[in-house]
């Protein structure tokens, strides 16, 4: 009894101490973004601003991984090369398909965005439903670490078809979305192709928060995501639930792609890099829980722009460990994420 | 059949397999001495591995000897092994080449006694890189192992990210220290030598590398062999067959797995150590995360936890890798077909992983207890778990 008490005396200590450092650190790094905000304001925001864009994209991608996740408490490392492979379709059907270029009408680009997202939306639904129906659903009741590993191991499959189709070079679309000012507040200033990139994402999270919390099959994923077993008693098809979720994770995934082109240049293995800060803005935010994913997006890119923007940082070249150095930190102290992670273990 | 005539097939049998093992050995070491012999044979003696492509071959198998110990035995998906070998690697680089320039050390080393920086016997870095990068497990190790198996993973796989980033940052501008000399990497590393016998500057260099990669590998057979059946390495399967039962009877998880860190990370850091004497160089370009899943594949190719496997895993994927790719592409494009095996060869690995979870998830050589594990299933639920450390999280169903 005695000692049972000092074993927990022990264990809140120890933590109260690991919480107080975390805290002290954090309170430092506010402490210098205040400082950094007050020394020259407009390039602080307009950092923030590009942090806020990247973070969009990743928050898309994030959301993937957390999806699946919460369903069958799968890292899903293919849906990184699923993305990448989705930028590139999207690239070839805004420009060779499509022909669009800088000169394309304001109209023609938002019907050409669109019809990029009506091609590849059902498309990479289908390939990372086949992904899941392929290479996971056999494994279901293996051991835990079996679908863990052929997920690696897809990951690489799907990154050597992007090879194969793409090679190694990198794609890239003409600007047919100027990057002039859209929004300028003094000298803040906010790119057409940045605000695009919100105009996409921003239509896209509601839609998602409506389907989860409002539709049938929504009750059905959170159900399943709450207890499988339950569910299923209950006569939710598990199966299918499981399909539609991974049918999202992979629409999502073509969304960000296309906003991931509209800023960047993309190759095949793109997302491997970027699945990865993905799943760490998953996991910051609470893995499983939508919200903390785009949360944990915005936290990341912010980090990420302001590493790179700011004076007093290591700069570009240490971008991966930090945001390594983040996913390895929340993991040993709030493993849980900002916002607790909900999965059947964590309800 | 009564018990002793039982018994005498099994001496028999054990008999048998000492026979087998000791030929493999006497074949292994006279390989550089019939290999141009076979190397002119017909139809299969273009794919016969010259030594010096031998050499990488063993130092790869080594090395997923090592990772075998962390996944096969203890069950931890460990992502990031590359980690230690670039650890192994880089410990070779500071204690035996002209890295630190400040410093004149010579301990048994085969280069001039007028030569700056720190050099000491090779033969000895192998053993300091192998205790450097078992407490680079330890330190790895010991905030992270309480996590559950997929969040494990991902961290290992964020410090085999971190890392090698790390490397090749760390020089002047990065760390205001030259410590790795950026992305240029530590070269030249001493060669391996016995007194003035000095391995690079004979003619038969890749043999003699080639032989003392053999002898390494038998150390590390021997050793994986004597672990698995140690009480740690009975502890370690117990660990992943079921934690909770385990930690029931008195298993102390935390150490235990940190026990499996470190020895895995040993091989890796002496493999690395030696291959970077090998190559005369540490390299950061050499430390990619595609190559923690190419030791990977191999461990899940030949066997999960199945010494025997494993090595064969390790050998095919390693002379696939090096040199077999190659080789079968200049025949498929001789042949007129215009397909390149090695620019796909993670997708070659990706496939293989794939494919031998669904289909045959115990490997070439299974081990005769994970194939029970993986036919019955195991009560794998974390015991700690993240969010209620110390407390049962049993989802239950799982050990059906």
């Amino acid at each position: 009894m005695a000692t049972a008490a000092a074993a927990t005396l022990k264990r809140v200590r120890s933590s109260s101490l690991v919480d107080a450092v975390g805290l002290l650190l954090l309170a430092g790094i506010l402490l210098w973004l205040v400082v950094e905000f007050f020394q020259d304001p407009t390039r602080f925001i307009n950092v923030g601003i590009i942090g806020l864009t990247n973070g969009a994209i990743y928050g898309l991608v994030a959301l993937g991984y957390t999806l699946v996740y919460g369903i069958l408490q799968l890292i899903n490392f293919a849906h990184g090369d699923v993305f990448a492979l989705s930028g590139l379709v999207s690239s070839t059907v805004l420009v060779s398909v499509l022909g669009m270029d800088a000169d394309t009408g304001v109209l023609m680009v938002i019907v050409g965005m669109l019809v990029t997202l009506a091609i590849t939306i059902p498309l990479f639904a289908i390939i990372n439903g086949s992904i899941e129906r392929v290479a996971y659903k056999p494994l279901r009741h293996a051991p835990r670490l079996a679908p863990l590993i052929t997920a690696v191991g897809m990951s690489f499959i799907v990154q050597n078809v992007s090879l194969a189709i793409y090679g190694v070079d990198f794609e890239s679309v003409p600007p047919f979305i100027p990057r002039t000012a859209a929004i300028t507040i003094g000298d803040v200033v906010i790119q057409w192709n940045k605000l695009a990139v919100f105009l996409v994402v921003i239509p896209v999270l509601a839609t998602l928060t409506w389907f989860v919390r409002s539709t049938r099959q929504g009750k059905a994923m959170r159900a399943v995501s709450q207890d499988t077993e339950a569910s299923a008693m209950m006569g939710i098809d598990v199966n299918r639930t499981i399909s539609v979720t991974f049918f999202l994770a992979g629409a999502l995934a073509a969304v960000a792609g296309l906003v991931y082109l509209l800023q960047f240049n993309m190759r095949y293995d793109t997302g491997f890099e970027l699945g990865l800060i993905a799943f760490t803005a998953a996991v910051l935010g609470g893995i499983g829980n939508l919200t903390g994913a785009v949360l944990g997006a915005m936290v990341i890119g912010l980090v990420q722009a302001f590493n790179e923007g700011l004076d007093g940082t290591p700069g570009s070249d240490w971008t991966r460990s930090i945001v390594f150095g983040i996913l390895i930190a929340i993991l040993v102290f709030r493993p849980q994420g900002i916002l607790g992670e909900r999965t059947p273990e964590g309800a | 059949m009564s018990e002793r005539a039982q018994a005498g097939l099994g001496r028999l049998q054990s008999d048998r397999r000492i026979v087998l093992i000791a030929a493999l050995v006497v074949l292994a070491i006279v390989y550089p001495f019939i290999v141009e012999g076979l190397q002119d044979l017909p139809v299969i003696g273009d794919f016969v591995p010259r030594t010096g492509s031998m050499v990488v071959t063993l130092v790869v198998t080594i090395m997923a000897l090592g990772l075998n110990i962390v996944v096969g035995y203890a069950g931890l998906l460990d992502l990031g092994y590359v980690a230690f070998y670039a650890a192994g690697a880089y410990v070779a680089g500071w204690l035996a080449s002209l890295q630190f320039e400040g410093v004149t050390f010579h301990l048994g080393s085969t280069v001039s006694n007028e030569l700056p920086g720190i050099h000491i016997s090779v033969w000895l870095v192998l053993i300091v890189a192998g205790l450097f990068t078992t407490l680079v497990g330890i330190l790895i190790g010991l905030p992270t192992l309480r996590l559950r198996g997929d969040y494990l993973a991902i961290v290992t796989l964020g410090f085999g990210e971190i890392i090698p980033q790390v490397v090749r940052n760390a020089d002047e501008d990065g760390l205001g220290f030259d410590l790795t000399n950026g992305t240029f990497g530590i070269s030249p590393i001493d060669s391996l030598g016995v007194g003035g016998f000095v391995f690079r500057a004979q003619s038969n260099r890749a043999d003699l590398y080639y032989w003392a990669a053999v002898g390494l590998l038998l150390i590390t057979v021997f050793c994986c062999v004597r672990l698995r059946d140690s009480r740690l390495g009975r502890a370690w399967i117990a660990i992943r067959e079921d934690e909770t039962a385990a930690a029931a009877m008195g298993v102390p998880l935390m150490r235990t797995k940190t026990w499996a860190y470190a020895m895995g990370a040993f091989f890796g850091g002496v493999a690395g150590a030696f291959y970077a004497s090998f190559k005369a160089g540490a390299f950061p370009a050499d430390f990619y995360f595609n190559f923690s899943i190419f030791l990977l594949c191999m461990v899940i190719l030949g066997g999960m936890g199945s010494i025997w496997g494993v090595i064969v895993g390790g050998l095919v994927l390693g002379y696939l890798n090096i040199e077999g790719l190659s080789t079968i592409g200049a025949k498929i494009q001789d042949a007129g077909l215009d397909f390149d095996p090695t620019k796909y060869q993670f997708g070659i690995y990706g496939v293989i992983i794939v494919a031998m979870m669904l289909f045959r998830p115990t490997g070439l050589i299974p081990e005769r207890r994970h194939k029970v594990e993986l036919a019955e299933g195991v009560h794998d639920t974390p015991l700690y778990d993240v969010q209620h450390e110390g407390t049962l999280t049993d989802r239950g169903g799982d050990d059906g």
